[in-house]
């Protein structure tokens, strides 16, 4: 389980040269010049970080600068920015949109595009709030309910997708107007349901674990599990003959995952405690970046986005995973659309509406999903989420209109894709497109 | 070289609506052997491959795996008879390592998490067995030249332990050097004991490396040669039909008529 935090240098490459393992079936070759060597100790890896700034292979280093370089700003017109309460209510307020962005990740590494995840967030907070609230049904039940409809949803543009083969634009673009007009009917005359203000709903977003050791318990196993995991992986492909990493570069790596860990859960220590909804939002961007970077599944996912034809000449159900892809999207919708919910504690009208849909994919953009298909992380819907709400946050601090919001947010979008394209142009005239 | 045949097509025809594509095709081959399969573009290669590889099944004739009649209908159920197809559009996702493309599609999976080190090992394995050089086997493809790209594409259709391995034009549009590589891995293919079936317009790789070329012309057999023995411009008379004529008809027809 090697969960990298954008946070650390290293874009989660784990190529390493044959020429640095002496053992194993490797050794009977004699070493070509052009192999790709890395040095041994701290040099090794500095020049392999330049060797990679060169040839383009930045992945998500230009949006955590980014970031930095935003929250300076923020924190040297306010001094409020970096504080414990603005960070912590950034947590929360962003983990909706996140949620949301974590399936258009999804999406985005099959080379498709979902345009449907605000309407469905909205229509799923409107079917539980009836559900719940009108109908009297449990909330977990209700929950259950809202989920599976998301699911549903998505599976059914997934069908005509990959089965009728419409395009997916047309079909979640059909599912944007279609899937909000529902959430109309739904609604009903009233058009605004609030959600019992001490239920679970609430307490996604309100629901705050004041023991101090909550936050130091989760960055201690999180780091725990990773250095494990890496230790015992490094130790099998030692035993093997592969190259491994050496175990300095296994504890850099814990210790740059664990100075933000600990940071992050100082400071939600320092206002209410440790958010239920950050919690919630890290551990399902864990437990899918596991999906997608160490299941078959997720193999196939990426699969499909490099190339489709290959992927079914190897005997992969195209159609399903396909349909899969796009029932996880509209299931993460409608998680996103209860968090959204909870933050105002009622579904209405306008649930889902608004700037919510581009968000959530300019989230995966910025955080450094390709828009071209086949490369992605769930990490970048954290990333680039954060950037957002950043934005957002640090402008509502400093009392500026939400329209240079806009177009600060946009500027910010349209940067993430030029780096994109750009890099991806490098890699091609060096090679490695 | 043992007698019977691993895989024998018998009397294959194939038709698309009017056209008669393939008419009565025979072809043998045995363990350890490469035969060519070559003809000029139309004259039913590609069609004859997709009759061996599952993918457009024939309508008449036997195809004889090591010495029984099977039925090849599906792609599939070529894979598990042990006949790989590596195509001519190289069918590997750029996005993924070299490692991921190999396994695609046949994953090993540890406790429901993919094996990496295993595949990683294995991998490496095979490809210095095969004595493929690339510089990582955890870069992505896109990266590697296209010359290791086909190596890859041979490499992977390898892990399913074939018996025949079919090649579609592995060595058009390399360079010379690559193209050197690709015919090594050949030779090594035959080394192994595999039959390879290598279509390919190139005269100079066709006798580098098979042992038999067969000459498909009009969609019927049009001779088979034994490379050793045969000289280029019999080979390309054969192709081109020079061989073919009113001359060698009326020759033909009135040795029959004389029995």
């Amino acid at each position: 389980m090697s969960t990298d935090l954008p946070t650390t240098t290293d874009t989660g490459d784990n190529s390493q040269a044959l020429a640095d393992d002496t053992s194993g079936a490797a050794a009977a070759f004699t070493v070509d010049p052009r192999l790709l060597l890395q040095e041994e100790g701290l040099a090794g890896y500095w020049n392999t970080f330049r060797r990679k700034l060169r040839s383009g292979e930045l992945g998500s280093l230009p949006m955590v600068v980014g970031l930095i370089i935003i929250a300076l700003i923020f924190q040297l017109r306010d001094a409020a920015f970096l504080g414990p309460e603005n960070l912590s209510n950034l947590f929360v307020t962003a983990a909706g949109t996140g949620l949301i962005a974590v399936g258009i990740v999804f999406v985005l590494i099959l080379g498709e595009i979902d345009l449907s995840v605000g309407s469905v967030s909205g229509l799923a907070a409107a079917v539980f709030a009836v559900v719940n609230v009108n109908h009297g049904v449990p909330e977990w039940l209700a929950l259950v309910i809202a989920l599976g409809s998301g699911a549903v949803i998505g599976a059914l543009h997934g069908f005509f997708f990959a089965r009728v083969g419409v395009p997916a634009f047309v079909v979640t673009l059909a599912g944007l107007l279609g899937w909000n007009g529902l959430m109309l009917q739904v609604l009903g005359s009233n058009g605004t349901i609030n959600l019992d203000d001490t239920g679970l709903i609430a307490s996604l977003t309100n629901h705050y674990f004041t023991d101090i050791s909550a936050g130091y318990a989760l960055a201690t196993l999180g780091v725990a599990a990773f250095f494990l995991f890496s230790f015992r992986d490094a130790r099998r492909r030692k035993a093997v003959g592969v190259p491994s990493r050496p175990l300095s570069e296994i504890v850099l790596r814990s210790v740059a995952l664990a100075v933000p860990a600990y940071v992050v859960a100082w400071l939600f220590n320092q206002y209410k405690g440790l958010p239920l909804a950050a919690v919630i939002f890290l551990g399902v961007v864990v437990a899918l970046d596991l999906v997608l970077r160490r299941t078959s599944y997720g193999r196939k996912v990426f699969a499909l986005g490099g190339n489709v034809e290959a992927a079914r000449r190897a005997g992969i159900n195209v159609s399903l995973i396909r349909i899969s892809v796009f029932a996880l999207s509209g299931t993460m919708a409608a998680l996103g659309g209860m968090f959204l919910a909870s933050q105002i504690n009622a579904a209405n009208q306008s649930s889902g509406a608004g700037s919510l849909l581009m968000n959530a994919i300019a989230a995966a953009v910025i955080g450094g999903t390709s828009l071209f298909g086949g490369r992605g992380k769930t990490w970048s819907a954290l990333l680039g989420v954060l950037v957002i709400q950043s934005i957002a946050s640090g402008m509502a601090l400093l009392g500026i209109a939400s329209a240079i919001q806009y177009m600060i947010t946009g500027a910010v979008l349209l940067a993430a894709v030029v780096i994109d394209s750009v890099s991806r142009r490098v890699q091609r005239t060096t090679g490695r497109a | 070289m043992s007698a019977t045949p691993v895989l024998a097509l018998r009397g294959i025809s194939k038709r698309f609506g009017a056209v008669q594509v393939l008419t009565d095709v025979e072809l043998e081959i045995r363990p350890g052997e490469v035969v060519a399969l070559v003809g000029d573009n139309g004259a039913g290669k590609s069609t004859l491959v997709k009759t061996i590889a599952g993918v457009g099944p024939a309508d008449d004739g036997v195809i004889e795996w090591e010495g029984r009649p099977v039925t090849v209908d599906r792609p599939h159920t070529a894979q598990e008879l042990g006949i790989a197809t590596v195509y001519q559009d190289l069918a590997l996702c750029d996005n993924l390592d070299v490692v991921g493309n190999l396994f695609l599609g046949r994953e090993i999976v540890r406790a429901g998490v993919l094996d990496e080190v295993e595949m990683e090992r294995r991998a490496r394995e095979l490809l210095a067995t095969l004595s493929i050089r690339i510089p990582s086997v955890r870069i992505p493809v896109a990266s590697l030249s296209g010359g290791q790209r086909q190596t890859v594409a041979i490499a992977r259709s390898l892990l399913g332990e074939p018996k025949v391995v079919i090649l579609d034009e592995p060595t058009a549009a390399l360079g010379v050097e690559q193209t050197a590589q690709v015919l090594d891995l050949v030779e090594r293919l035959r080394e192994r004991g595999l039959g390879v079936i290598l279509i390919s317009h190139n005269m100079a790789d066709v006798r580098a490396v098979a042992d038999r070329v067969a000459v498909l012309r009009l969609g019927r057999n049009n001779g088979t040669f034994e490379v050793r023995t045969t000289s280029q411009e019999e080979i390309i008379s054969a192709i081109t039909g020079a061989t073919d004529n009113a001359v060698t008809r009326r020759k033909a027809r009135t040795a029959l008529e004389e029995k």
